[in-house]
């Protein structure tokens, strides 16, 4: 079936996931629902300990089995050792037919590849996947599909039962004996613990797993100890110097200054750019330089924006430090000095995956926001973003929150340079639709600038300013004038992975690759 | 032409391409290794083989490591890698056999 963004859905994979096709990205605007619920075990006897000796321990007390659900939240990013740890004590106890449901994976656990070999891990749910495991999925070694979702979708999807947690697996700088969690005071400090706490809430059994138990209570909590089970404490739950790392230099690539030069001169010329106004934006070179400079524009013109949204880098801090933000809502730390700013700056406040970014609840940030500042892998003439496959056919990335802010965001840029060596970024079709075109509203390259044709509105206040504007198709035909038309990629026939839209409808698969042949 | 001996030409640099050319009797034997051949692969093939027969040469090993090359570049190193085998370095027929 053929949905919303021209991608042919096999019958077989609605049948096997009881999903439905993409509707558009607003198709499920006042959907009702009810919540889904863990099963709870009460601590009434107040001489019952909540500690447990080992992770293995714990897997026993919490009644692990085949086919169970395990979750785990990667604020631990690239110096994660929690993931790694705990199925390796899975694997060692023999339990097969695990699915993993992680917020995302990375290089950090490409140690859990032989598990999916050999049938201890079968499924696997994740924002996305880089590194190895995303090489095992993409060559067909999982055995269910992979699913990807947002950030956002990922709660949706936890909210509304389509995933159901057996146990989550919080791994928690500090802690106490009792289960409250915090994010910082101890020696891996991660900043926040948003993407944990839809895992807290709903998962059957909860355990903490920390290297630093400190006394009771450990407050202002982050996870409480009303929603944990038992409380692990191990050696090291991951890598500090890999957890955050120095802030990244301010890019010298000057094809990066000049996107990012544009970027913030469309920003101000859009008429969002007022006082008060909202702002995300990632952690690649051009989009952090375009913070920088907007900074410049935003202090010279006494405009200050009211919130920040993220994933949070030190550019960012240094704005609330100059009192040019209001107020820095945080759900993920990308540096040290994004934890240090929210350790001390009152206005830099923690907040749930779910307030960040989830379609099915009340309302949340993304829909607040007036500008997201975004990459992609590719984009095509429709605006379709491609973040997760690599134009070499193989899984490589993570949706992470690019859908849910590109939904959510009256004006939703995205930055890429036109080509990345051979590989050209705006293309006829993207390799996989990982964010729908309709919620993309400008693409800035280093050749040129395209506004979505279905925003008129900012077509026309865009008339006199001196940017290089030209449509999609320009782009695109500039790029293969230089590089060459692409052939499309070589997949197998296999259904390999769902991209599960940020309302749990299915946007694109993605199939096995296939080793390259000339077909001659 | 004729590939006299072997010779090689380009790096392993990104958007460079390493070309390699060896005698032979039977024929092109091409073989490419590319860092883009899923999407190029195809196109990398016809620039190398049209390049060569413009060249004219029509026997011998040729061997590309492709690090994300233009066509441009691919043409210039397979045509360097033949001038190499048949010990030209000077006077190269530029505007002639090359375009």
């Amino acid at each position: 079936m053929i949905n919303a963004v021209g991608r042919e859905i096999p019958e077989e994979v609605l049948a096997a996931t009881g999903k439905k096709v993409f509707e558009g990205a607003y198709a499920y605007d006042n959907y009702e629902y009810k919540k889904a619920a863990p099963t709870v075990r009460a601590m009434v006897d107040p001489n019952r300990s909540k500690m447990v000796s080992s992770i293995r321990e714990a897997l026993e007390k919490c009644g692990i089995r085949d086919g169970m659900v395990l979750s785990f939240h990667h604020h631990f990013r690239e110096g994660d050792y929690v993931v790694n740890m705990v199925m390796e004590e899975v694997h060692n106890m023999g339990i097969k037919d695990i699915t993993i449901c992680a917020s995302s994976l990375g290089k950090a656990n490409d140690a859990i590849v032989p598990y999916i070999e050999d049938g201890t891990i079968v499924g696997i749910q994740s924002s996305g996947v880089r590194g190895k495991i995303g090489e095992a999925i993409s060559t067909g070694k999982l055995r269910d599909l992979a699913i990807m979702r947002s950030h956002g979708g990922r709660v949706r999807a936890i909210e509304t039962g389509e995933v159901h947690i057996d146990i989550a697996f919080i791994g928690a700088p500090t802690c106490d004996e009792y289960g409250n969690c915090r994010p910082n005071g101890g020696k891996s400090d991660c900043g926040v613990l948003s993407y944990a706490m839809a895992d807290a809430k709903y998962a059957d059994k909860v355990v903490a797993v920390t290297d630093c138990l400190v006394p009771f209570p450990n407050v202002p909590a982050s996870i409480s100890m009303s929603d944990v089970d038992y409380v692990c404490v191990v050696d090291e739950i991951g890598n500090p110097a890999k957890i955050a790392t120095g802030a990244a230099k301010p890019t010298t690539d000057v094809r990066k200054l000049m996107m990012a030069d544009y970027c913030t001169q469309f920003v101000i010329h859009t008429p969002y750019f007022k006082e008060g106004f909202s702002y995300q934006t990632g952690v690649g070179g051009a989009s952090i330089a375009s913070t920088i400079s907007l900074g410049k524009i935003m202090e010279e013109r006494g405009i200050h924006m009211g919130f920040g949204v993220g994933g949070i880098t030190t550019p960012m801090c240094d704005l609330l430090e100059r009192g040019l933000i209001r107020t820095i809502v945080d759900t993920q730390d990308f540096d040290l000095g994004a934890i240090e700013s929210i350790k001390k700056n009152p206005n830099h406040i923690e907040i749930s995956a779910s307030e960040y970014a989830n379609p099915m609840n009340k309302g949340a940030y993304v829909n607040r926001l007036d500008f997201v500042i975004l990459a992609a892998l590719e984009v095509d003439v429709n605006f379709n973003c491609n973040v997760v496959v690599g134009s070499d056919g193989m899984i490589t990335g993570a949706q992470g929150g690019h859908p849910d802010t590109a939904a959510g965001a009256k004006c939703t840029i995205v930055i890429a340079p036109l080509l990345q060596g051979r590989i050209p970024a705006i293309c006829t079709n993207v390799t996989t639709v990982t964010t729908p075109g309709e919620t993309v509203d400008v693409v800035i390259t280093d050749y040129g600038i395209a506004i979505n044709p279905r925003r008129q509105d900012l077509i026309e206040c865009m008339k006199g300013v001196n940017l290089p504007f030209c449509t999609i198709e320009e782009l695109r035909d500039k790029a293969y004038s230089i590089v060459g038309e692409p052939s499309p990629v070589q997949f197998d026939d296999r259904v390999v992975g769902v991209i599960e839209s940020r309302d749990g409808t299915v946007l694109d698969v993605v199939r096995k690759i296939k080793e390259f042949t000339f077909d001659d | 032409m004729e590939i006299k001996r072997a010779a090689m030409a380009g790096t392993l640099e990104s958007s460079d391409a390493q070309v390699t050319v060896e005698p032979g009797t039977d024929g092109i034997e091409l073989s490419i290794e590319s860092s883009v051949i899923n999407q190029y692969g195809k196109q990398i093939r016809k620039v190398i083989l049209e390049t060569l027969d413009r060249l004219e040469v029509s026997n011998g090993k040729v061997k590309v490591v492709d690090k994300g090359a233009l066509d441009c570049t691919l043409k210039a190193r397979v045509e360097c890698a033949v001038y190499r085998s048949n010990d030209m370095t000077e006077n190269l027929p530029w505007g002639g056999v090359i375009r």
